[in-house]
């Protein structure tokens, strides 16, 4: 994906990254969060990301050659992040199988208002409906901050794209459709 | 099942590596941000994976918030990029040297 020359051929493998992480997901037992995925990135980012490069028509290639510093720093990095992140997890959790989900019989068992005082967390649920019990109880307040990062975005976008009118112009009125 | 989450964790890890990999080695801002996009679903596979290992809910709902915190991140960004680029004329970082000299 990154080694790509066109821009629209790595947008398309990174639809084909998405699409196998949420296979990954699956395989976790998240299945919300695999349609999600799916939804938000295959869907939404990737449509937006291909959008924009059709938009500003790049046909200039990157001489990736000359670049001998940059390229021999990223090598570097990468190799030691790799070195280090697969390092710390070595042995670490080695033959521990993921065991099967235990669901619970009903919701209302696992979320009595006492357990939510003490601070202690939902079991992992492979349901949906859990995934809004939490979000709607015990993580309020950064569910409600979000809506408002969204909205703080979508008014940014939106004053960010505005044509840019020179100083002292008048400022047309927008015509109407 | 015979997988445990050290595959999930080294998967992980070298998307996490790659998309490093892609953000300091390419110029084009787009596939940059496309880089910024695999770490952060990096990130997200991680957190499932000990999410599931160790029975907790709280992992795959942080994966929520980062999926719409990403979200809004490539809007804006794609935003300054489709301006950057009216200005400029290309959308390559070695281009958007305003503040350089």
């Amino acid at each position: 994906m990154v080694a790509s020359r066109s821009p629209v051929n790595s947008a398309m493998y990174m639809i084909a990254t998405f699409v196998g992480m949420a296979c990954l997901f699956v395989l976790l037992d998240a299945f919300f969060i695999a349609v999600l995925q799916i939804l938000v990135y295959a869907g939404a980012v990737m449509v937006l990301f291909l959008f924009i490069i059709m938009l500003l028509d790049m046909d200039q290639r990157e001489d990736l050659r000359h670049r001998t510093i940059p390229s021999m720093a990223a090598m570097i990095a990468f190799g030691l992040l790799l070195v280090i992140v697969l390092g710390f997890f070595k042995g670490k959790f080695e033959g521990e199988h993921l065991v099967e989900v235990q669901e619970s019989a009903s919701i209302a068992q696992v979320t009595d208002a006492q357990k939510w005082e003490s601070g202690s967390s939902l079991p992992y649920s492979t349901k949906a409906k859990t995934f809004g019990y939490g979000l709607f109880s015990k993580y309020m307040l950064p569910f409600q901050v979000t809506g408002i990062l969204l909205l703080v975005a979508m008014v940014g976008v939106i004053v960010i794209s505005k044509p840019h009118k020179a100083k002292g112009e008048e400022a047309e009125p927008e015509e109407v459709l | 099942m015979s997988i445990g989450i050290h595959e999930f964790l080294t998967i992980s890890g070298l998307l996490f590596s790659i998309g490093m990999f892609g953000v300091l080695f390419r110029r084009n801002t787009i596939i940059m941000l496309m880089s910024l996009e695999l770490m952060l679903n990096a990130v997200n596979l991680g957190l499932v994976g000990f999410s599931r290992h160790n029975n907790d809910l709280d992992g795959s709902l942080f994966v929520l918030f980062i999926i719409t915190v990403a979200a809004a991140e490539v809007a804006v960004g794609l935003a300054i990029l489709v301006t950057l680029y009216r200005q400029r004329n290309s959308v390559m970082a070695d281009h958007l040297n305003l503040l350089k000299d």
